[in-house]
């Protein structure tokens, strides 16, 4: 997939991977994708919740040796 | 300045019905699943990431102070309190641990006295709705259904001066991961399980038989094993001293056990209604019922502990009141509530076939019981 930016998230707890999501998704174009990876593991349901609620598109989710990788077009 | 909140002050809150309200963070599908709840807890759930741009809207409905706010872990509340702080609430906190360390707390709540002496104690936990106990007599004591976190117990122990002489487990427990095995292990007790739930352990034990007795201090507390199978085959029940009847997961205040967490429904609702049609009526209505769960705070009387007469039961609990038999057979079997979370793998803790990270089992064990039909 091809992202705009990506950004990296790991090592950090809640709130922090959303905060600089939420940051990180406002210096990208709407209908750009942001790769955001992240090691908490609150993370998904999270960033999941938040999308729906900003009218973001959460396109992809994985995880693979503790890190989670998430694909979001901007809205 | 924003302060912590400890799960013990919360839970002593509850139990005392002291008003408090709460600001749930989390979002809302965790806050739908689990929540703090009591009769004096006015709670609330706006979720962090709503809040990132500020708290203005959340503010008009929470009190001028006296909030604590709440999250999964902590982190989220703490960003979140300082912003109420800003917004000029007074007596703002945040809870210590999150909601990690809510699950983990253990009151203990003393149930009463034993003929000689010796007292009966009740630990609750309140974040899961897990309860367990501890049967002390003469410098000795016994603890059943015990929580993975032992250190509450040993402490206690520790404090009253007490040997630790037997631990035992009602049954295969699926909801939470025990301690039984590890108390045993760090104070040389005796560690009792039902052999027809251990038939796959990987560990030692002393098996529980229908009439095993079970000696408590040197006036012989008497711990009686009754077999009375339905949530698992090997479901075992104890009466204390000929007063307590500790039902493990059959028989709840306001419900009863569910048979289906071993995937065995169908083979083991037959053995259900006859512990508790037959099997527990021939015991004595004047025994005091300690279950090993309850979901619901009405469930706790005033003194908060978690307990019933068995006459009482009787006459009130509705799972006891279902005369025909394929209706009973229906309710226990169909839309029952969703199962534990992890509960597979809980079990197979439990049975000493994996051993998960103490991070690991902290998380399989987060959520509410679910181990009753309601």
């Amino acid at each position: 997939m091809n992202a705009a930016k990506v950004l990296d998230a790991k090592g950090l707890a809640c709130p922090m991977p959303i905060v600089k999501t939420k940051k990180a998704i406002g210096e990208i174009e709407s209908g750009e994708i942001l790769e955001v990876q992240a090691t908490d593991a609150g993370a998904k349901a999270d960033l999941t919740a938040w999308t729906e609620s900003t009218g973001h598109e959460l396109l992809d989710s994985s995880e693979a040796d503790g890190v989670y990788t998430f694909f979001i077009k901007k809205g | 300045m924003i302060k912590p909140m400890t799960a013990a002050q919360v839970a002593k809150r509850v139990m005392n019905q002291e008003e408090l309200f709460i600001l749930d963070v989390r979002n809302e599908s965790e806050y739908k699943d689990w929540k703090i709840e009591g009769n004096s807890i006015h709670v609330i759930n706006k979720p962090y990431f709503d809040l990132l741009d500020g708290v203005e809207e959340i503010v008009e409905e929470l009190p001028n102070e006296d909030v604590l706010v709440v999250c999964a872990k902590e982190g989220s509340s703490k960003m979140v309190a300082d912003m109420l702080d800003e917004a000029g609430i007074k007596e703002v906190s945040y809870l210590e641990g999150g909601m990690k360390a809510w699950s983990e707390y253990l009151e203990p709540v003393k149930v009463g006295d034993l003929s000689d002496g010796g007292e009966l104690y009740q630990f609750v936990r309140l974040g899961k709705g897990c309860l367990s106990y501890l049967v002390e007599s003469q410098g000795e004591a016994m603890i059943i259904d015990s929580n993975r976190m032992i250190q509450p117990y040993l402490d206690f122990a520790e404090d009253k001066s007490l040997t630790i002489k037997h631990v035992a487990d009602t049954h295969l427990h699926a909801d939470h991961i025990s301690g039984g095995r590890k108390i045993a292990e760090e104070t040389d007790a005796s560690y009792w399980l039902p052999p027809k739930d251990a038939t796959e352990v990987e560990f030692d034990y002393n098996g529980l038989e229908d009439g095993t007795e079970i000696e408590v201090g040197n006036t012989k507390i008497k711990v009686q094993a009754i077999y009375s199978p339905g949530h698992t085959i090997g479901s075992t029940s104890f009466i204390i001293d000929d007063q307590y009847l500790l039902t493990g997961d059959i028989l709840f205040v306001e419900s009863i056990g569910r048979p289906d967490l071993a995937g065995k429904a169908e083979d083991w609702v037959g053995d259900l209604r006859n512990t508790l049609y037959s099997r527990y009526k021939e015991l004595s209505n004047d025994l005091l019922v300690l279950p090993a769960h309850f979901s619901k705070m009405s469930e706790m009387a005033d003194s908060g502990v978690v307990a019933k007469k068995l006459g009482d039961l009787y006459k009130d609990n509705s799972g006891l009141n279902v005369d025909d038999e394929q209706e009973f057979r229906k309710m226990v079997t169909e839309n029952l509530p969703p199962q534990p979370n992890s509960y597979e793998e809980i079990r197979q803790v439990n049975m000493g076939k994996i051993n998960p990270e103490d991070e690991k089992q902290r998380e399989m064990e987060i959520g509410p019981n679910r181990c009753a039909v309601n």
